[in-house]
């Protein structure tokens, strides 16, 4: 696959696993001081991610309790538990990358990360973790206050859900970084990404579960939200932990989570190859 | 009449630099109408489960949605490009040259950006408000066309001062250019719903930490007969508080102001 690409840009296999681990190990620690250095900028980011369910809590928990504490098949306590989980996995599947790709383009960043003897891909996994672990302070406390304050009900959550929603949070966190890493690399094509990260957003606003819970959408909607990956970056994870869906659900869930990624690994590689050789950066 | 050529000559500027970026200017109308399509099916899988929201109707929230859009476009075009600016000038010291300019600084601080593309927020939003007022079937008398004009100033002077009190707290504090998204934010996501749905303390802080509420909620109130005279006296009295007192905060401020070079 290295045809196309010149010798000194970076593939995913230059390192061997032992040097991998030693950069990881490195850049984490790095990653961290940095994260710790802007707090401030880290703190912004945090209001965003949580005023956002927060909204959709407070809209849907109205309407329940305007029908008489249930509508659409979920009680007020249903709902806000809905949101609030959804707030937490939303932080630990959440990626901007879309939106830094053509800024990276423009200002000429991207050249000294493709100069390194090492794929960038790792810097901005390492840079996404972290930022994503620095974050659960904010967001764990934000969720338990919220989950009291509105009366969370966990009530369908067992013990194996709770086993279950890990590994389809792992799984969902994967595709999803994946899935939005090979999208951002649109902007080695294009020079204004906007128009298709805004319809992106879109998309994965009502068919991740993000707006409403998939139940409620049209039938049409949800065959759509099944389909595509959307459902399996967010919704999915939410609905084993409460309990919605049932233990062959989950077995098929897991299923098209791997299948998703492996189809989105295959697409990112040959991407990949095809973007780095058509780089270049302003004034270089 | 001075004051008058300094806001032509930035207002000019500001149309030259939307005829030079007509792509960005087409990118942007394609993203209002995303979020202006994500606002009104939202609204519709909520009216699915039930006929009113608090009250609120479906038409009245779209009313509501008109009025956000439009709200966006008016601060968006002078007031936060303006401040966003300003902030930046003072970090980077270039603010020096705005106070040795022979006019108000404040005045000169406050119309330095003219953004001619939020013109396209305007024109959207008025068109979802008039669609939504014909769909209500809503008779607005001009006493009524007049208040709410009057309540859509008040709201967008309410913003000013607030996003000026923002930007004065940089005399003091360098790195708050971030504030700016906070408040982006709330006017996003919370200004899509009237702010009667939240609880009491979310409340409190969108009219008065963030006042997201007097802008948006109070002139759709007014349009869709939900205002009482109460709200109307203390949504403008608000207003004028905030005016007077982010006039004083700024003059005390530039007392404090030392450069950033200095």
């Amino acid at each position: 696959m290295a045809t196309s690409a010149p010798e000194n840009r970076s593939t995913f296999d230059d390192l061997s696993p032992r040097s991998l681990l030693g950069y990881y190990a490195a850049k984490f620690r790095a990653e961290f001081a940095l994260q710790l250095a802007y707090r401030g900028a880290m703190l912004i980011w945090l209001f965003g991610l949580i005023i956002q369910p927060l909204v959709s809590l407070v809209v849907w928990t109205t309407v329940a309790d305007s029908n008489g504490g249930e509508a659409g098949g979920f009680t007020t306590g249903e709902y806000a538990a809905y949101f609030v989980v959804l707030m937490v996995v939303n932080h630990l599947t959440f990626v901007w990358h879309m939106w830094e790709f053509g800024w990276r383009i423009q200002t000429g960043f991207f050249s000294p990360m493709l100069m390194r003897p090492i794929h960038p891909v790792h810097n901005d996994v390492v840079e996404n973790l972290s930022f994503k672990a620095m974050g659960l302070i904010g967001i764990v406390p934000a969720a338990i206050i919220l989950a009291v304050v509105f009366n969370a009900d966990f009530g369908e959550t067992s013990f194996g859900n709770a086993a279950a929603f890990v590994p389809a949070l792992l799984l969902a966190m994967a595709l999803r970084f994946i899935l939005e890493w090979t999208l951002a690399l649109a902007a080695f094509w294009m020079t204004k990404v906007s128009a298709m990260n805004d319809f992106y957003t879109f998309l994965s606003f009502f068919l991740s579960g993000m707006i409403a819970p998939l139940a409620l959408l049209p039938e049409p909607a949800r065959i759509v939200a099944n389909i595509l990956p959307f459902r399996w970056t967010v919704s999915f994870p939410v609905e084993v932990l409460l309990g919605q869906v049932g233990s062959g659900t989950i077995i098929v869930g897991f299923g098209v989570q791997l299948l998703w990624i492996a189809m989105a690994v295959l697409i990112l590689r040959r991407l990949w190859a095809v973007a780095a050789s058509r780089y270049s950066a302003v004034g270089a | 009449m001075h004051a008058l050529t300094v806001i032509c000559t930035y207002v000019r500027l500001g149309m030259l630099n939307v005829l030079q970026y007509r792509g960005d200017f087409i990118f942007q109308i394609v993203g209002i109408l995303i979020g202006l399509v994500t606002s009104l099916l939202t609204i519709g899988i909520v009216f699915n489960q039930t006929d009113s929201l608090n009250g609120w109707t479906t038409d009245d929230l779209i009313a509501l949605v008109g009025i956000q859009i439009l709200m966006r476009g008016v601060i968006s075009m002078v007031i936060r490009p303006s401040m966003q600016q300003l902030m930046e000038g003072v970090r980077l010291g270039t603010f020096d040259f705005t106070l040795t300019k022979p006019a108000d600084a404040q005045l000169l601080a406050s119309v330095s950006q003219f953004n001619a593309a939020a013109v396209a927020d305007i024109v959207i939003g008025l068109g979802v408000l008039v669609v939504s007022l014909a769909r209500l079937g809503a008779t607005v008398g001009f006493a009524d066309a007049i208040l709410f004009v009057v309540l859509l100033f008040a709201g967008t002077v309410m913003v000013y001062s607030f996003l000026l009190m923002l930007s004065t707290c940089s005399f003091w504090f360098v790195k708050l250019s971030n504030i700016l998204v906070i408040f982006g934010t709330m006017f996003e996501n919370a200004g899509r719903w009237p702010i009667t749905i939240y609880p009491g303390w979310f409340r409190v802080t969108l009219t008065f930490l963030i006042p997201v509420a007097v802008a948006i909620t109070v002139p759709a109130q007014s349009l869709t007969g939900r205002l009482d005279w109460q709200t109307t006296m203390l949504a403008l009295g608000l207003t004028a508080l905030f005016a007077v007192g982010s006039r004083w905060f700024w003059k005390f401020g530039l007392t404090h102001y030392t450069g950033a070079s200095a």
